[in-house]
């Protein structure tokens, strides 16, 4: 066989990607990438351009997010790789799958500060699951294969493949392996039976349980098994942030949100259990408050995929290693109904005399658009949000029906991850209405993808709650720093009307309540193209209920405090 | 409260998995105080010692972040175990007539090695836990000591145990 009938690195490498399934890959183009790029042109993988690699990343997430699927992102050396920085972290803190491929300044150029060299491998390690530069051409069909298991499976994570240039050139004389060589990564086997019974027996002992359920039941596909636990036991549930659609919100058993900015109701019935089961929750800050109070005389359950997230905030009285979803299938016939009427009676009367409330007496409030919103997409649609207020607020009253159509960046908190993790979700289930609702702020730092999706006329309904500020800090600085703003008025903002008519898509507006039912239904109703929908709220709504970051649930503020708050103890 | 912690690592014998491992440490605030690397002949692996001291419970976390990393196949904290350890130490001392009696009673005493005598200088080699090298060093008159070199620890597992 002559040089020249085997592929090189690149078409190695896209091929790689073909056996793997890969639909889309999100990228833009540069020197160093030009070769895999070139690989692209007669490959069935649809390449979406982006017009930043942050966008790049956070469709790849919002696709992986919405479908169960590895997103797929290539991005040149240099800047073009350091600009998916933002988005490895989202997806490390948030355990999704995605794989980022890089362009490399060729291997003799390799730290001599050649033109758009970085050191992508040395810039991330701290924000990926694993990575490779690669230095022989021959290793990249295993390179791929082993990226894409490593990002998959046990605790999902991204990995990114720096990949010079040269050895994108070579010809690749190597195959796929067939089976993979990772001593150092064992997965882990089926949950331990005596620790399911162990957790059976405490959860059965109990008279007020509560099961807080995390991102890792949505990724494990647990919800259908938790929602059968928690009826047969007749015990609330509650979730954090990224649980949300695991089990379906409306259940007359789920008490919504827990934590910082969770319901009064879920976070009373947190305060008040005695006993907590987290199943793929990590125990996060937002969610304990300070540590040494949280539930401080409940037992504590926790089901993890991860051993390094046992004992590592919270001291518990049962592990259980293992997927969520084998777990809690486990837990099923092991347990019996509890005698939880005075619990649930407790929970109702919690719901009951601590509602979520707003008003639009000073204002639109920004969370009558999102109530009316749930009214219209009935926690069907896969709502994707930024980072801030709106989150929060869209968090409080967009109910989640279902597994995956809540998309979010929780752990990394991303501002700019709203519109391109909705594209993402978009393009991995094109049937599906996908709203983002967004803030004013962090819209504006990845608005330019408003380019990538009408050119690829995808039905998105970008939502922007536009109160003229970066609204939680402004939050805070109004109730922990005597009402000195500082660096959150957003003056100077665009019409986003105006804006959106420039991408020659459609642009809406409410400005008032009597608005608001009219212009989100006229905007689900556009399907040849994305429209942009500038919500204009009150400017200073806050977000309650509140746990100051670092205090005790018990200090959770419900509404405008009435006595001057100290400053939090917590770091954000 | 702080503890000194032993702990083998069993790696991939590749480009970048110290660097996986210094960070685990470092993004903690957490000092690597002694390291040896070295490759196993015959595979692709190597082997590592490290120490370092802190909270235990921190320690703990880290070694289990450790485990995550996909080049390391094995860790395991000895600390507390009865592990063989093993450190050497290489020291350049000065000598002259009037320390030259003291420091040749310590060599014997702690049965160190003379590796090189020249002119105003003299190499030593000592073996042994890192105590008994450590209180060499200190037996010596530190006026004398010029130069010190430790391995830093070499540690295996007693019996079948792996290490």
């Amino acid at each position: 066989m002559t040089q020249t009938q085997h592929p090189s690195g690149a078409k190695a490498l896209i091929q790689g990607l073909e056996r793997e399934g890969v639909t889309h890959i999100f990228g833009l183009p540069g020197g160093a990438a030009i070769p895999i790029f070139d690989a692209l042109v007669e490959s069935p993988i649809k390449l979406v351009l982006v017009r930043h690699e942050q966008g790049a990343t956070h469709m790849a997430d919002g696709y992986a997010r919405a479908s169960g699927r590895p997103g797929v992102v290539v991005a040149t050396s240099g800047p073009g790789a350091t600009n998916t920085v933002s988005g490895l972290l989202t997806a490390h803190m948030d355990s999704v799958p995605i794989v980022v491929l890089t362009g490399q300044v060729i291997v003799g150029a390799l730290g001599t500060d050649g033109f758009q060299e970085a050191d992508v491998t040395g810039i991330t390690y701290p924000v990926v699951k694993h990575s490779y530069l690669v230095k022989d051409t021959n290793d990249i069909p295993r390179v791929v294969r082993e990226a894409f298991h490593i990002a998959t499976t046990g605790r999902p994570g991204p990995v990114l493949i720096d990949l010079p240039k040269d050895i994108a050139s070579k010809p690749c004389t190597s195959q796929i392996p067939e089976t993979l060589n990772l001593p150092g990564y064992v997965l882990i086997g089926p949950p331990d039976p005596k620790k399911i019974k162990a957790a059976a027996d405490l959860i059965m002992a109990s008279r007020r349980p509560v099961f807080y359920v995390g991102h890792g039941a949505v990724i494990s596909g647990a919800g259908e098994a938790i929602r059968a636990l928690a009826e047969k036991l007749q015990a609330p549930v509650v979730n954090t942030l990224l649980g949300k659609g695991a089990v379906d919100e409306t259940h007359p058993l789920h008490l919504g949100m827990l934590g910082m900015h969770g319901t009064a109701y879920a976070n009373s019935a947190v305060m008040n259990c005695d006993l907590i089961v987290s199943i793929g929750a990590r125990w996060d800050d937002r969610i304990t408050g300070k540590v040494d109070e949280f539930c401080s005389n409940a037992k504590k359950i926790h089901i993890d995929v991860d051993v390094a997230e046992f004992d590592k905030v919270i001291r518990t009285d049962v592990c259980v290693l293992g997927d969520a979803r084998a777990v809690v299938e486990g837990l099923l016939p092991l347990v019996g109904r509890l005698d939880t009427k005075d619990w649930l009676a407790q929970c109702a009367s919690w719901r009951e005399k601590y509602p979520l409330t707003y008003s639009n007496d000073k204002g639109l409030a920004s969370q009558y658009v999102l109530d009316r919103l749930n009214h219209l997409t009935r926690g069907e649609a896969i709502i994707t949000t930024d980072v801030g207020q709106h989150q929060m607020w869209a968090a409080q009253f967009c109910l989640t029906k279902h597994n995956r159509r809540w998309i979010s960046s929780g752990g990394a908190g991303t501002m700019g991850y709203g519109l391109p993790s909705a594209i993402g979700a978009q393009l991995a289930c094109p049937d599906r209405a996908v709203w983002a609702v967004v803030g004013d702020g962090g819209f504006q730092m990845t608005l330019c993808e408003l380019a990538t999706a009408a050119n690829l006329k995808l039905p998105i309904k970008v939502l922007i709650i536009n109160n003229h500020y970066l609204g939680m800090v402004r939050q805070w600085q109004e109730l922990f720093f005597d009402n000195r703003y500082s660096g959150v008025d957003l003056e100077g903002n665009p019409d986003f009307v105006k804006l959106a008519e420039a991408y020659g898509i459609r642009g809406l507006r409410i400005n008032s309540v009597a608005d608001v039912d009219r212009v989100l239904e006229e905007a689900a109703g556009i399907h040849d193209g994305p429209c942009v929908i500038d919500a204009e709220v009150a400017k200073e709504g806050n977000v309650y209920p509140m746990i100051p970051a670092g205090a005790p649930l018990s200090r959770m503020l419900i509404g405008p405090p009435t006595v001057k708050l100290e400053k939090p103890t917590g770091s954000t | 409260m702080k503890d000194s912690h032993t702990i083998s690592l069993l790696v991939a014998d590749k480009p970048g998995v110290l660097v996986r491992i210094a960070l685990t440490f470092a993004r903690r605030g957490f000092n690597i105080d002694g390291l040896v690397v070295s490759r196993i002949p015959g595979s692709d692996l190597s082997r590592m010692t490290l120490t370092s001291s802190g909270d235990p419970t921190r320690l703990e976390q880290i070694v289990r972040q450790l485990s995550k990393l996909i080049d390391v196949v094995r860790v395991i904290d000895h600390t507390g175990d009865s592990s063989i350890q093993l450190e050497t130490g290489l020291v350049k001392i000065s000598l002259d007539e009037s320390n030259r009696e003291t420091i040749f009673a310590t060599i014997r005493e702690y049965r160190a090695e003379v590796m090189d005598e020249s002119v105003g200088a003299l190499i030593l080699s000592i073996h042994g836990s890192t105590e008994r090298v450590h209180s060499f060093v200190q037996a010596i008159p530190q006026s004398a000591v010029r130069e010190v070199v430790f391995s830093g620890k070499l540690l295996v597992a007693r019996g079948t145990e792996p290490t």
